[in-house]
């Protein structure tokens, strides 16, 4: 190696080493904030009760109805989005192979509306709610979500998919599979650990959004007692805690936002000892 | 009694927009006997294989035309019935491709697609195919274990198990000792003399002594073209063409 290139190598070491330092440290820094002011404020209330008549002005009670609400929403937003996704994403690598051009242009549609802001899905579902009957809703809030996450999670699983070698597909029809089994059977298994990030990314989103579920979910103190009624949501919580003119309040705010950062750690680590377990057939290329 | 000519290429030709890779291949491959198709890398060997079972409908890039007969079928013409007739091929390609799941469903999944489904006889068929393909004593006690664990050349071994496992008529190896040493090479060259009794076997190889061990029948191609076929006395040791002396001799490899 030449001087040059020990400089070189030396500088972009530090580089690298200083860019991991910087966003760990950002990280770092917003959970322990979280923490700091959430921790005091939390309590076996909070977490076991739904808000009691004052609440947002200091008055007792807690946060169940978001927490179940989030769950409730989130969930069975990630099971339609995955339930569409999975499908459509095999559709694209396996029954239109030979399109390249349409898988062109449908991978560059979903990339689109994946940037579409959620704000603007939270409008789409306000008029088809309109257009439908629908009141505000859990039922309203989880669809609208499902079409928020769905570019989401049909692009993530897409990627994985499409890293499996084209001489895997070839080993699966040379057997006699079709089109269906080589999809669900092969590349599906294949795709496992990567397909439980994908979903693990789009629950994250299904229930970190505020925006989507403003105008669909709407918010309410109780919980729903069926599809059809309004559900509370945590970021929406979060929002009205914060807005509320009491110190005592706004910092349980910081105590819901520890909940939900709780909640999508507790998930993460679930998914990614299930992922573990289907890692060791996935063949390496 | 049935056809001694088991596969009839009839002008085949490939071409991958407007570079041709097969020219108007036409070629016919006995019953029962090991038929060695030869040539200097990327003169087509893969894709002539792959034309055999119509792995070419993955590459969109790829036009095929003419005609692949099997049984008096049209392979490159067949519809909906291209999976039941890719059962009648089994496929050992180039670098192994085992499926990502354990050593005994890699087996299994491949019994059951041709319509077996009771245990007992999967179970004896996978011990059954797995002996063939010389890999049962090794791994008796990991049937359990992903397939991905294996080495490469278990893998291959795997993977020519698994193609036997579909029941063919026809075997389709491309390479198959390429990533095996010696001893386990001559162990695969074994197999395939024994199966060649009750299989077609159309073996793709470099190796020009291994084809001229085992081989009753050899192609010889150049640059998308057949040069020469015959029996194995006639191209090893009467060969007609300049390229295949040329090539015999070791001039291009
Ligand atoms: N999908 C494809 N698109 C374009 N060109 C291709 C495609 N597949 C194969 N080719 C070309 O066709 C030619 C023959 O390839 P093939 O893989 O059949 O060669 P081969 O005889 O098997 O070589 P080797 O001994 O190295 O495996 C090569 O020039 C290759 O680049
Ligand atoms: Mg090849």
């Amino acid at each position: 190696m030449t001087r040059g290139q020990k400089i070189e190598e030396r500088f972009f070491k530090v580089l690298m080493f200083l860019s991991t330092f910087f966003i760990l440290a950002i990280l770092a820094i917003i959970i322990y904030s979280i923490f700091e002011k959430g921790i005091r404020s939390i309590s076996w209330e909070m977490l076991t009760e739904i808000p009691s008549g004052g609440y947002y002005y200091g008055k007792g009670g807690g946060i169940l109805n978001a927490i179940l609400g989030s769950l409730a929403l989130a969930s069975g937003a990630t099971v339609i989005a995955f339930f569409v996704g999975l499908p459509v994403a095999l559709y694209i690598n396996v029954f239109l192979i030979r399109h390249k051009k349409i898988v062109g242009m449908v991978r560059f549609l979903l990339d689109l509306v994946w940037g579409i802001p959620s704000i603007v899905y939270g409008a789409f579902g306000f008029t088809l709610m309109i257009f439908l009957g629908l009141q505000t809703s859990l039922l309203a809030g989880t669809i609208t979500v499902a079409l928020f996450i769905l570019p989401i999670m049909i692009r993530s699983i897409d990627e994985i998919v499409r890293t499996a070698p084209i001489g895997l597909q070839e080993a699966s029809y040379s057997l006699g599979s079709n089109k269906s089994e080589t999809a669900f059977r092969i590349l599906t298994r294949q795709s496992v650990s990567g397909i439980i990030t994908a979903i693990l990314l789009s629950f994250g989103r299904a229930i970190g959004d505020a925006a989507s579920v403003l105008f669909t979910a709407g918010y309410t103190d109780h919980l729903p007692n069926g599809l059809l009624e309004p559900v509370a949501t945590l970021p929406l919580s979060i929002f009205f805690q914060l807005a509320s003119p009491v110190p005592e309040v706004q910092n349980r705010a910081y105590a819901s936002a520890l909940v939900l950062t709780l909640i999508i750690l507790l998930v993460s680590l679930f998914s990614r000892g299930l992922g573990k377990r289907y890692h060791k057939t996935k063949i390496n290329f | 009694m049935d056809d001694p000519i088991i596969v009839g290429i009839r002008n085949l030709n490939v071409t991958a927009g407007k570079n041709p890779i097969l020219k108007d291949i036409n070629i016919s491959i006995p019953r029962n006997k090991i038929t060695v198709i030869m040539g200097p890398s990327g003169c087509g060997k893969t894709t002539l294989l792959k034309c055999m079972n119509r792995l070419t409908d993955l590459y969109p890039e790829l036009k095929v035309t003419g005609e692949v007969m099997i049984d008096n079928k049209n392979v490159l013409e067949a519809h909906e019935d291209i999976y039941k007739i890719r059962q009648q091929m089994g496929l050992l390609s180039q670098r192994p491709y085992p499926l990502p799941m354990t050593i005994y469903n890699n087996i299994a999944y491949a019994i059951r697609l041709r319509g077996v489904h009771n245990r007992r006889e999967i179970h004896r068929l996978v011990v059954h195919y797995l002996q063939q393909a010389n890999l049962w004593d090794e791994i008796r006690t990991r049937l359990k274990e992903p397939a991905s664990r294996l080495s490469i050349g278990q893998q291959q071994r795997l993977c020519l198990a698994r193609g036997l496992a579909v029941n063919p008529e026809i075997i389709l190896a491309d390479e198959p000792t390429s990533a095996l040493d010696p001893i386990s090479s001559q162990a695969i060259e074994q197999t395939f003399l024994k199966l060649k009794n009750n299989y077609t076997i159309i073996l793709v190889t470099h190796i020009l002594r291994q084809a001229r061990r085992i081989a009753d029948h050899v192609v010889f191609m150049y640059m998308g073209d057949v040069i020469e076929q015959g029996s194995v006395r006639e191209v090893f040791e009467n060969p007609k063409m300049e390229k295949t002396k040329l090539y015999l001799g070791g001039t291009f490899n």
